[in-house]
This record gives structure tokens, sequence and C-alpha cells, in this order.
């Protein structure tokens, strides 16, 4: 039975719950609302909830726990014999679980019958051909001991579902039937229910927490494999990116500094392509506009923002490039050598940030009190003087924070990079010249057809690692920006 | 009531400051002033009161175009700053405001150090040569702000550190340190304790030696410490005007005697 329908299942029982429940409680009071010590529907919402909640606890934990159990048992089945020089056990495994994937589906498909499936006897050569024929996916002949165990693998499985589809089906009747009998007008089913609904945002704050746990451990396990197979003092302080995917290893330099700089360089354009022009129009926005034009003009900046990245891309690719060619290429000035480069990249990226930092200022300095604007044409400023010098340094903490948000943005951003400036990695002061950046060789070192255990392929975590300790200082070095402001200015 | 008869009502000089003829302010269709004639003093301290809503901010806030930065609001009439209309097309606001300065309800530092904001208008004037002039300028402006005692030694703090009477004794040497000949004040005690409302009031009687003061107060008892003048509004008009011992002893008019006795309002 697939999951779905246990998840409905139990979704029903709860329904089901809900609505005895909160007869049941009306029934206790006599048919008066009034004298029950919460309203009916808490009665209801309670019984569903200890429905729910410990089903799907059990649900969850033996999802997780089942495969685990599984696989050590069927580990233990295949001697040490089986395992190949060169190879591991953890590969083999992998064998047995697509094998009894395998089995599964040709089972499903009909072309294997459950026994012939569940047959201890089978011929492995005649599985593996079988298999082969019908679609599924198996590298080299299935050996005896991969054969049994895949087969052992599967029925342990298989009963593993069933006895969890029961075991769970009775959980969510017996938390039902419990909480029916609880059921009873003195019963304070709104404490528990509100108890229920912290657990519930608890449970959903916990898992962006723990997802990015687990996304940083990944960056960190894999950025120690890389590092077991590259110096880490090459990889921080080569001036030189070469990767090779001809030969494992050995061939390939894999500095980071020419990432770094591009990174550097192209935010930088960005940056100061986006922080004035978004400035400005904040400033125009908020202190100058009328009414009419901002409510019009505002959403049309921010338009900006929704714009995808790749089309910035394209923008940047067809557009802006040849055009920049044209005035400082060999027809023009003779810097520029071809379209891609960081100023193209950073001219587009600066485009692409002007809404983040116009929209965010503009909040920032609508929210500066009217009585600093006020103090300030009491005393006979004039606008542009009111805004240069009380307006802004009160929304200097707010502003600080928009720029530094709008350059992670900037240090994150991968396809305008890409269409627009190259992809060499350089060392250059020339922002004419082709250049890439770290987020760019992440894509391009992950999606070449090179083994996922290389240092060429596990550098992709050591530069993602590097990127994340970077963005995670710049916001670190924001907090400390606005609140060492903001002791000054409130 | 008693207070009154503490205050001199001697006033020395008697040449017209402001004179508003006939004013009359909308906010987009309502009509918030109506038909407002005043003549406001130099050298003497006139209060505003009335309920809540009667426009007497609205009025304060006409006298040195203050009005302007809100975008419904019209103004008619005419108002006289010694004799010059300063809705006249070739008067600039921004200088007027320098002559008219103004203190707020709310004390409103700007978030700089209080040498700052004390030399904040006569940066924006030119009204130092040199840092030595500038300093000067700044010390005296504290001087008469009274508050010179309390920050000497700590100029370079920020003026939100002050507690809420030194800020509006900081706002008012920052008011008076542009040299305006007119200091309106919006209800400058509204936010302070009752010990930095007498330290303000001290400081209002000794501004009227210098500069003309106008004060709008929800306070019957301030505008009787304080004020020489007391003009009475009331929906939007102005019901009585006259010395202020007069308007608390023996109005002439039966809306002021309920209001001053708690009747209205």
């Amino acid at each position: 039975m697939p999951i779905i329908w246990l998840f409905l299942i139990v979704i029903a029982i709860s329904a089901i719950g809900y609505l005895l429940g909160r007869s049941r409680a009306l029934q206790s009071a006599g048919g008066d609302s009034r004298n029950l010590h919460s309203l009916p529907t808490f009665y209801g919402a309670n019984v569903a909830l200890k429905t729910v909640i410990p089903a799907f606890g059990l649900l969850i934990v033996w999802l997780l726990v089942q495969p685990l159990y599984v696989n050590s048992q069927v580990s233990e089945m295949i001697p040490d014999t089986a395992v190949k020089e060169g190879s591991s056990r953890s590969l083999v495994m992998a064998e047995v679980r697509r094998t009894a994937d395998g089995l599964n589906n040709a089972v499903a498909r009909g072309l294997l019958s459950e026994t012939e499936a569940a047959n201890p006897n089978a011929d492995s050569a005649e599985v593996t051909q079988l298999l082969k024929e019908a679609g599924q996916v198996v590298t080299s002949d299935i050996s005896k001991p991969v054969l049994l165990a895949a087969q052992k693998h599967r029925v342990m499985n298989a009963t593993g579902y069933s006895v969890m589809t029961v075991a769970i089906i009775l959980v969510a009747l017996a938390g039902a039937v419990f909480s029916w009998f609880q059921t009873h007008s003195e019963y304070r089913a709104r404490n528990v229910v509100e108890q229920g609904v912290r657990v519930l945002l608890l449970a959903a704050a916990s898992i962006a927490i723990l997802t990015t746990i687990g996304i940083v451990l990944s960056l960190v396990f894999n950025t120690w494999e890389f590092f077991k197979l590259y110096p880490a003092s090459e990889f921080f302080f080569g001036t030189t990116w070469a990767p090779s995917f001809s030969g494992r290893g050995g061939a390939s330099d894999l500095g980071i500094i020419p990432l770094l700089w591009g990174t550097f360089y192209i935010s930088l354009v960005a940056l100061l392509v986006a922080v004035p022009i978004g400035l400005f129009a904040a400033i125009y926005l908020s202190e100058y506009a009328s009414p009419r034009v901002r409510a019009f003009a505002k959403p049309l900046l921010e338009v900006l923002a929704g714009i995808p990245t790749i089309v910035y891309g394209l923008f940047a690719l067809l557009t802006v490039g040849p055009l920049l060619l044209g005035i400082f290429g060999d027809n023009g000035l003779g810097w520029m050598k071809a379209g891609t480069a960081v100023m193209t990249a950073g001219l587009v990226m600066g485009i692409m940030l002007i809404p983040f930092v116009s929209s965010l200022s503009d909040d920032i300095i609508n929210a500066v009190p009217q009585a600093m604007r006020d103090g300030s044409y009491g005393l006979g400023a004039t606008q542009s003087e009111t805004i240069r010098q009380v307006v802004l340094p009160a929304a200097l903490p707010g502003i600080v924070g928009a720029i530094l948000l709008a350059a992670s943005r900037a240090i994150g951003e991968t396809m305008i990079v890409v269409l627009g400036a190259g992809a060499a990695a350089r060392l250059d002061l020339n922002p004419f010249e082709a250049m890439t950046t770290v987020t760019a060789k992440i894509v391009s070192q992950l999606t070449g057809d090179a083994d996922f255990a290389s240092p060429e392929a596990l550098v992709a975590f050591a530069l993602g690692m590097t990127l994340f300790v970077l963005t995670l200082g710049l916001n670190i070095f924001a907090l400390y920006i606005v609140r060492k402001y903001r002791e000054q200015y409130e | 009531m008693n207070d009154m008869t503490r205050v001199e009502r001697a006033v020395d000089s008697k040449d017209i400051k402001i004179a508003a003829n006939n004013v009359q302010v909308y906010y987009g269709d309502t009509h918030a002033i109506k038909d407002v004639d005043v003549k406001i003093e130099d050298k003497t301290v006139t209060a505003f009161i009335g309920p809540s809503g009667c426009g007497k901010s609205t009025f304060l806030r006409c006298l040195n175009r203050m009005n302007d930065t809100i975008d419904i609001c019209r103004v008619q009439g005419d108002i006289l700053l010694d004799g010059e209309d300063i809705y006249d097309k070739r008067v600039d606001p921004v200088q007027l405001r320098a002559k008219v300065g103004m203190v707020f309800q709310k004390p409103n530092p700007f978030p700089k150090s209080i040498y700052d904001n004390v030399a904040y208008g006569p940066r924006i004037h030119g009204l130092a040569k040199n840092k030595a002039e500038l300093d000067e300028i700044v010390e005296k402006s504290l001087r008469r702000g009274a508050i010179w005692d309390e920050v000497k030694d700590r100029l370079d703090a920020p003026g939100t550190g002050l507690s809420g009477g030194q800020q509006q004794r900081l706002c008012i040497a920052r008011a008076v340190a542009t040299e305006p000949e007119v200091l309106l004040m919006d209800e400058p005690c509204s936010a302070l304790d009752p010990i930095a409302t007498a330290q303000v009031e001290e400081l209002i009687d000794e501004l009227r030696s210098r500069y003309s003061v106008v004060i709008v107060t929800h306070s019957m008892q301030q505008a009787a410490r304080v004020s020489q003048k007391t003009a009475f509004f009331h929906l939007g008009n102005l019901v009585e005007f006259g010395e202020t011992g007069q308007i608390f002893t023996n109005p002439e008019d039966s809306r002021t005697e309920s209001y001053i006795t708690g009747r209205i309002g």
C-alpha cells in the first residue's frame, strides 16, 4: 500500500475523531456549549491532534529507521569474498538495492511472478538478463550473494511496510479512542490544543534550522574529503585555476584566488552601479515623489526584482556585451576583446540589484520619523540639506543593511556571470577582461562527467564552503555595523 | 489660578511683530481656521489655548509656513512679519524659518552629537566664519537654552542620549542658534515631567527678553504662568485675545469662561 493511502487513512480517522469528539463534548454538557470548559471545536481538535501527531511521528521515525535496519541485516549476508578488489561494501550494497528495486519493478510490470522473484535457487545470470530486458538499471552481472541479498532486502522491506501500516493505523485509532474517552465538559481541551499549536510551530521552526545544519554539515564533510586529496594551502593561496578532467588528481591547479578576485571584482562593479542609483531612486520615491507617482513608480521598479536572473544573463550576453564591445572593443578604444567581461556582468548585475537597494532603502527612509524632518525644516534647512544631514544619517544603519544584502546577492549570483563574464579564471585588473566567479565554477565543476570522488568535483564543496563563510562573515559584519550605528542614531 | 498673581505682567515693548489678518486654513475640504485676526507683540510671550483640534497648532504652523510641507493644506489671508507678507511669492520659506524658529511637541534632537545639533542651523545658514565662531555660537545658544552646564563636558555625546527635559532644552538651544526673531513652541512641555516643565517654563520667561515667543499649550496653568497675552481658540475660531490676566479672571466671551472653568474642552 503506498504511503499516500496510509496518510489519507490517518487523516480520515482524525476527521471522524474530530466530529465524534465534538459531539461527545456537547453531549457531556447536555447540549449547551456554555457548560463546556472550551469551545466544542477545541474538543474536536484535541481528538484530531492526538490521532495525527503520534501516528505521523511514528511514520517519520519508521521511515528513517527501517532502511538502516534492513541495510545492516542484509549487509551481514554478503561475505567478504563477494566484495571485489578495488570495490567497497557500500558499492556492493548499492548494487543490492538496485537489484531489489529492479525485481520490484519487474514484478509490478508483470514480467516476473512473485514466486520467481523470491526463488532462492534462481539462476543469477538469467535474472540479470531478464532485468536488463525489462529496462531496469543493472550494471554488471548480478552475483549469487547479491541476488540472495536483494531478495532478502525485498522481503524485509515488504514485511516492514506491512507492519508499519498496521502499527500506524493502530496508533492513530488508539490516540482517537483515548482522547475520545478523555473528552468531558470539565476537560481543558483549549489548553491542550494551544500547546499542540505551539508544538506545531516549533516543529516548523526546527525544520528550517535543522536543514541549515544539515547543509552546513554536508558542506563540511565534503570539504574535509577534498582537503584529504588536495592540500589546503594550495587551494587557499594558489593563484591559478586550471582543473584537468583528463587524468585523476595531479595535473589540476585548484587555487581559489582568481575565483575570489573575479567574484569580488564583479560584485564591486555591480554595487557601484546599484548603490547610487538605488539609493537616489529611493530618496526620490520617499521624499520628492507625489503619492501618485510613487504608487506608480515603486511597483514598476520592483518588477525588476521579479525578472529571472537567466533573462538578465541573456540581456548581458546579447545586448550589453556587444554594446560595450562597440565602445571599448577593437573598433573603439581597444581595451576589450570579447563581449563577455567583468564590466558586462557587473553592469547587468547592478541593474538587477537596483530594486533590492531602492525598495529596502525606501522603506527605511520612510521609517525616519517626520519629527526629524520637521525639526530640520523648522530651522530653515532646505529639502536636500534635510535629507543629506538628517534623514540619511538616521536611516544609515538600515541602508548599510540593504547594501550588504545586495552584496550577498551579488556574491551568490551565478547565471549572469556564466553568460556575461565568461568562464576563464583570471587574475587581472582590467575590467574589460573575461573573468569568472566562485559560483560559476561550482556549476562547471559539478556538471562535468568527473568522478564524484575526485578532487576536481569535490572542490565544488570547498568553494561552496568558502562562499558560505564569506557571506556569513558579511552578514555578521552588517549586524555589527547596524548595531554600532544604532547606538548613535536612536 | 493663584500663579497668575505671581507673574509680572509688565510688558516692555509694544511693537507688533506678527500681524495676522483674516487668516483661513483649509485641509482639503475641511475649513480648519476661520477668520483669525491676531497681533503678536515683540518681546512678549503669547499663549494659544483651546481644546484639542481647535486649530491652535495649525495656526502656529502657519506663522513659519511649516504647513507648506503638507500637500493638502491651503492658507488664505495675510500674515505680516514686521510688515511683510510671509506668504508673498518673493519670500523664501527657508529663510523665513530661520527667522521664525520652532520647537516641537516631542523633543526631536537629530541623530547627531549635541554640538552638531546646535551647530546645524548656523552651518546651513553660514552664520559662522570659522570653527572658533561656531564654538562661540554653540556655547551661547546652549547657555540661552539653560543646558550648557549639564552638557559642556560631553558635547560629542549623541543628543538622543539626553533625558526628555534636556532634549527639549537642547531643541530650544538649537532653535535660538539661528538667531531667530520669533520662537514658536508647539506644546513644548507636553512630553515632559513637572520638574523639566518648570525648567522649560523658566527658560521661556528668560527668552522673552530677546524674542517674541508664541506658545501653544493645553495647560491653562502653564499659559497663566508664562504668558503675557493669551488667545483662546475654539472650533477654528479665535474667540478671545487679550491680556493673560484679563482672559483668566474676567473673560468677555462666555465660551472662554466655560473653557477656563473646565466646562468645555
